[in-house]
């Protein structure tokens, strides 16, 4: 399938005065549409630094990104094509109702029409946040709060989804609930997604394909598609699989590879 | 003995029933407290001036305040000094208000500036204001132009401090998820800056309402026909002692009822948000 996201050679590093700190080197990947892509990789190794860029928050020191046949500065102007991204904590603002969280993208791009409400009324229902519209986010669970925060994504109808750890501040119980519950949406929605974990278990249970990356600077070790028999839809039986385990000892002998210290 | 406010409310444990009554009694002894080292010292004043253990024409008395306090209501001299001051505080409190959020807001909205301007607040901040007093008279004359000017000055640069220190605090990731949506910096200035810094807005104006009160009677002790702090600095002169000390109840009396304003702003955006 033809790629709709892809980076060659990306280089990014941060600076101060004491010198400059090497956050990504020569990343190449592709993501084909409608995938659902995993990154993994020692933490700090820049991983959020890639979506940031990704999301043309940050400009590369090197190389390209095409995203749909456009360069970063294109498709940022371009509305049509929006790409969501969900970050770590989900943010929601405690001085706005549920409901006035949810559209916050609409009314930054001044898209707040009929349609478009009615379509995250449609969004509420779906993932069963209506009848918490009207509450203050403080009054939500970390589950449904987490799920308000992908309706936020959802709302502007992102042609592309970036989630930065999106699981990673909500107790174990709740985490799988939710990533599935979120996967399982984004699936059938048919986006194209690029999550970011940390969690070897949520990659191998979540993605299409894995992506590893090497410590700071990161850069692409190696790629591992993700393919069960089985419907992705329960967590657990997925986790029960063979595949499952081969795949999960497979990511740990890769990442611990080049590791100096055991 | 379970009260049922609602129907639909639970009823109320016997525990949470002695764990409310405790609560009442507490308050009520904190009340009680208050009232009473009021009304004690008052009657200790009283008596030590109607014993002569003081001079009264000295220290006053309480009847003596309420006397002159009397006079005052009857020949209108109240309302037009106390008027005035208030009027001036008022005035000033919200130029400093405004003037503050402009400032700190422009000083967040260009990261240089701040760092340009960063020394100059410093030291105007900690600069004795009353310092600056004598220059504001020959510069716009006495009056209530100067002595607004003069409440500004001492709020005023602590303010800009403190609200613009509160902006930077705010989570840049917050501020990262309007740039993810698509927002402007402005977005982040408008959806986030300022909505979340709400309760540092209004303790930020429970403090400048104090010290604008304070260069106000400052500006009335040095440039000022009327007011609170001319009938201080006046009654001090002439010692007519009931003066300087009924001014200066009225004065703790409008500061108690700015603070509760500023309260109930307070507890009413508590309660919305």
């Amino acid at each position: 399938m033809q790629p709709i996201l892809s980076l060659r050679d990306i280089s990014f590093s941060y600076h101060n005065l004491k010198g400059e700190t090497p956050a990504l080197s020569h990343i190449d990947l592709q993501i084909s549409d409608g995938s659902f892509v995993a990154v993994v990789g020692p933490s700090g190794c820049g991983k959020s630094t890639l979506l940031s860029i990704i999301a043309g928050l940050l400009a590369p020191e090197s190389g390209d990104i095409l995203y749909r046949g456009l360069s970063a500065k294109d498709y940022c102007a371009d509305s049509a094509l929006k790409i969501g991204y969900m970050l770590q904590r989900d943010h929601l603002f405690e001085w706005r109702t549920v409901w006035q969280n949810v559209i916050l993208g609409l009314e930054l791009n001044h898209t707040l029409t009929k349609e478009n409400t009615e379509y995250v009324e449609k969004l509420l229902k779906d993932y069963g946040l209506h009848s918490f519209k009207d509450k203050k986010p403080s009054e939500l669970s970390g589950g449904m709060r987490q799920r308000a925060a992908l309706i936020r994504t959802m709302a502007v109808r992102p042609d592309l989804l970036l989630l930065d750890e999106p699981f990673s501040a909500l107790d174990f119980q709740t985490r799988l609930a939710v990533s599935a519950d979120i996967a399982s949406i984004i699936r059938k929605t048919e986006k194209t997604a690029l999550l970011i974990t940390h969690d070897l278990s949520e990659a191998v249970t979540l993605a299409d394909r894995v992506v590893v990356l090497s410590g700071r600077p990161a850069s692409v070790r190696c790629e591992m598609p993700i393919h069960y028999e089985i419907t992705r839809e329960d967590p657990l039986k997925i986790r029960s699989t063979s595949a499952y385990q081969d795949y999960f000892n497979e990511l740990w002998e890769v990442l611990n590879d080049g590791k100096t210290t055991p | 003995m379970a009260r049922q406010l609602h129907e639909s409310a639970p009823p109320v444990s016997l525990q949470q029933e002695a764990y409310l009554r405790a609560h009442h009694k507490h308050h009520h002894k904190i009340a009680f407290g208050r009232a009473f080292l009021l009304l004690f010292f008052l009657g200790l004043w009283e008596a030590a001036s109607r014993l002569t253990w003081i001079d009264s024409f000295f220290f006053s008395s309480p009847t003596g305040i309420l006397r002159y306090l009397w006079q005052m209501l009857t020949d209108h001299s109240f309302f037009t000094h106390t008027g005035i001051t208030l009027l001036e505080t008022v005035a000033s409190f919200l130029l400093v208000t405004a003037l503050s959020l402009l400032t700190a807001t422009l000083l967040w909205y260009r990261k240089s500036l701040s760092e340009i301007l960063e020394p100059y607040l410093v030291v105007l901040n900690a600069l004795p204001k009353s310092a600056l007093a004598p220059l504001l008279i020959v510069w716009l004359g006495t009056g209530t132009n100067t002595i607004i000017v003069a409440g500004i000055s001492v709020a005023l640069f602590g303010s800009i401090i403190s609200l613009y220190t509160g902006f930077c605090q705010v989570d840049p990731e917050m501020c990262k998820l309007i740039y993810t949506l698509g927002g402007s910096r402005f977005h982040a200035l408008t959806k986030v800056i300022l909505p979340s810094s709400v309760p540092l807005i209004l303790s930020n104006m429970k403090v400048n309402i104090g010290l604008s009160l304070v260069g106000v009677i400052i500006g009335e002790f040095l440039a000022a026909r009327r007011g609170l702090g001319y009938l201080i600095i006046y009654g001090s002169q002439v010692f007519q002692l009931s003066m300087v000390i009924t001014s200066i109840m009225i004065l703790c009396a409008i500061a108690m009822v700015f603070y509760r304003l500023i309260q109930g702003a307070e507890h009413f955006y508590k309660k919305k948000y």
